[in-house]
């Protein structure tokens, strides 16, 4: 799994930080960073729930063998 | 099964179809919606979408159908329920079509409050050219062509957040904007006056004519086409476009007889219990929905924000499942825990970015910056000095942090350290 941000999209309301902070952090300059853009299986449950509460649908995942 | 229904094709409705099929729910889902527009997005409609030119109206479609645009549904748009009937078997349509269900989604939303009659002479206010309420894409539709062509002031009636974004994108269009509030100070009530005065320095550096403590009270007309207002107070204001934004009235009339609980004024909307089950085959999600919040006392509220829909559409579908006792081809049911999130919502105007999660009280306390600033986070307290409520300007990292101390029921020390 891959996690891809349209950051023309993206306007850090954080939501994702909220919910799965060991891929998404938006940090004191209000940007989001992507900690890990290839989280593991343990957290794909947690970052598709970012992608689905993103209010700027702004999140994606590309589906990869890893 | 003879199949599920989900009636409201808009974000809860759309996300409560999602979430059966991620369930695995296999069977046919039926999705009933008034508008004929697919599924799509409401708030960009008060900011890009009207400032915008460039937003373009597919990349409002809702993620669910936007990625699968069937979701193995079969589609009801430009489509009421009438009634809800039979024991709560029965969905009856607009069409005359009825629709025989096991399980239904009442996600049917809110609709805007209108104007009283007597403020147009007996008219309703959408028989008057240049009244516009903003709910919907084509309300939005009208609206942006009507700031775009305005030849004359913008009058926004209700400093609500609807009416904020309004007024805040008609003046990024360089609209002249009076915007009017019948409070003293707006969202008083979802926030507190203090919040509230922050929102109208913000319009008023902005160039926004702020009128607290009056209402539109008569609308002046030439032709059928609106040309000014009366404000309660006497004052006379020259008006090529009225946007009323005074609140929105819970989509629930059709439910009337179905022996649903629906209350009314300050209990108005669809009743359910901490599983969003309204009766024993129905659940209501999203705004519709009066539900209980244990962490605010067991206070029951509607809670109109876009999260809350997201969310509780996806639960409210794993719950109608659980109620049904519904089994997946590996024989394996559906559990739910009850459903009590911290509400969460955003407000973005001009430069600013506002959210505010949780409820507001009567101690409310600034804990980083100041009002005047860019930047500020203020925190709200109850019982025992725990943190109820936290609003964020500009600050999206405590207003997620804040949101998570609440769940946890912080106190204020911890909330200082935490967000100060």
């Amino acid at each position: 799994m891959k996690v891809v941000v349209d950051f023309d999209l993206c306007e850090s309301n954080a939501v994702c930080m909220g919910i799965a902070p060991e891929v998404f952090e938006v940090r004191d300059d209000d940007f989001l960073y992507i900690l890990d853009e290839h989280p593991g299986p343990e957290l794909h449950d947690k970052v598709r729930e970012a992608v689905e509460r993103c209010p700027k649908q702004a999140i994606s995942l590309e589906e990869t063998d890893a | 099964m003879t199949g599920l229904v989900v009636v409201g094709a808009s974000l809860a409705g759309v996300h409560a179809a999602e979430g059966l099929r991620r369930a695995g729910f296999d069977g046919p889902i039926h999705l009933v919606g008034a508008e004929s527009h697919r599924p799509y997005d409401r708030p960009p409609l008060s900011k890009d979408f009207l400032t915008d030119e460039q937003v373009d109206e597919n990349r409002l479609v809702l993620r669910p159908v936007a990625e699968d645009g069937a979701l193995d549904l079969t589609w009801h748009l430009g489509t009421r329920a009438v009634a809800l009937s039979n024991d709560h078997g029965n969905v009856e349509l607009s069409s005359g079509e009825t629709l025989a269900a096991d399980g239904v989604v009442v996600a049917t939303g809110c609709r805007p409050r209108r104007l009283p009659l007597s403020t147009f002479e007996g008219r309703d206010q959408s028989d008057v050219d240049g009244v516009v309420s903003l709910r919907t894409l084509n309300d939005a539709r009208e609206l942006r062509h009507r700031l775009r062509s305005a030849d004359g002031p913008v009058v926004v009636c209700g400093a609500g957040f609807i009416g904020a974004e309004v007024a805040a994108s008609a003046r990024q269009l360089g609209c002249e904007v009076v915007m009017v509030e019948v409070a003293d100070a707006p969202l008083a009530r979802v926030l507190d006056a203090e919040a509230g005065m922050a929102v109208v320095d913000l319009h008023r550096r902005h160039g926004v004519d702020v009128r607290l403590g009056v209402g539109v009270d008569h609308g002046h007309t030439d032709g059928g086409r609106l040309t000014a207002v009366t404000l309660s107070d006497g004052t006379e204001l020259a008006c090529a476009v009225l946007v009323v934004g005074i609140g929105v009235i819970p989509n629930t009339e059709w439910l009337e007889g179905s022996g649903l609980t629906v209350g009314s004024g300050s209990d108005d909307g669809v009743l359910v219990d901490d599983r969003c089950r309204a009766a024993p085959s129905v659940v209501a999600v999203g705004d519709v929905a009066r539900r209980p919040h244990r962490r605010f006392g067991g206070t029951t509220m509607r809670v109109e924000q876009w999260d809350n829909a997201v969310a509780m559409g996806g639960y409210g579908a794993k719950s109608l499942l659980a109620a049904l006792e519904w089994r997946g081809n590996d024989g394996e049911g559906v559990v739910v825990e009850p459903f009590d999130p911290v509400p969460w919502f955003w407000s973005d105007q001009y430069d600013r970015k506002i959210q505010f999660a949780g409820i507001a009280t009567d101690d409310p306390e600034i804990v980083q910056g100041s009002e005047g600033d860019r930047q500020f986070v203020r925190a709200y307290f109850g019982d025992e000095d725990r943190v109820l409520g936290v609003l964020a300007w500009n600050r999206p990292r405590q207003a997620i942090i804040g949101r998570q101390l609440i769940e946890a029921g912080a106190d204020r020390a911890t909330v200082h350290d935490r967000l100060g």
